[in-house]
């Protein structure tokens, strides 16, 4: 199961989600990455209260990355100590902009 | 020993998923670790879901067994679809920048990092993958 709360400020857009970020639920968050990015030049993802990522979610992460490398600036945030070690072990902390 | 026979669907990952995180919780398993597993079997699950069979679907049989009072656990997948050797994939180069790395591919390559031990044996008509992880 996952939330996903989209906030949008001028041409910032902020996606906060929610519980799981997995196989079923990946193409959720897959569907906005790729339609509602146009305009955007800041995006954010707050991941504090995301309990789970597998590489289904990291891929969804890293499409939002490289159209953001296109049209401005990407930013994840409130990252929890045990996504963060899987970040770290995909080389995903050294191409997202993690705060 | 506890085991699941379910069908190998994406829609039956939360199945598997609630199968393998009860068996850990009893175990007194850190979340820390229990995502790292859980994340290793989703990939082997939707592997065999995706591939073993397609384009039909069938069954995979789950094991689930721990060692040494609890401190080792192994958790094993069966199926009877088409010979593969998941290990065989090759690893992503993770130093890549964001704009030269390929989407996807990730799988594999995190259940080898998160877990102490993988083997792949083809028998009988079976694929048998086998994970293994201390757990403290």
């Amino acid at each position: 199961m996952l939330n996903i709360n989209t906030e949008k400020n001028g041409n910032e857009l902020t996606f906060k989600l929610s519980g799981r970020l997995d196989t079923v639920t990946a193409p959720e968050l897959e569907a906005p990455v790729r339609n509602d990015l146009s305009g955007v030049s800041d995006l954010i993802f707050d991941l504090k209260d995301l309990e789970y990522i597998s590489s289904a979610g990291l891929r969804v992460l890293l499409l939002a990355q490289k159209t953001m490398n296109k049209q401005g600036k990407m930013v994840v945030k409130n990252v929890s100590e045990e996504i963060n070690e899987i970040f770290e072990v995909t080389g995903f902390s050294d191409i997202l902009t993690v705060e | 020993m506890s085991e699941l026979r379910i069908e190998a669907t994406k829609e039956n990952l939360d199945d598997v998923l609630m199968f393998i995180d009860e068996e850990l919780e009893k175990l007194d398993c850190s979340m820390k670790i229990q995502m790292q597993i859980d994340l290793s079997v989703e990939e082997i699950f939707i592997n065999i879901a995706s591939y073993a069979y397609y384009p039909d679907t069938g069954m995979a049989f789950i094991s689930f067994e721990s060692e040494n009072d609890g401190s080792i656990v192994l958790i094993s997948f069966t199926d009877t679809g088409v010979p593969y050797n998941p290990l065989e994939k090759e690893d992503p180069d993770i130093t890549l920048t964001s704009e030269e790395r390929q989407v996807g591919g990730l799988g594999i390559f995190l259940v080898k990092k998160n877990m102490d031990e993988v083997y792949y044996k083809y028998e009988n008509g079976n694929n048998v993958l086998t994970m293994k992880k201390k757990i403290k």
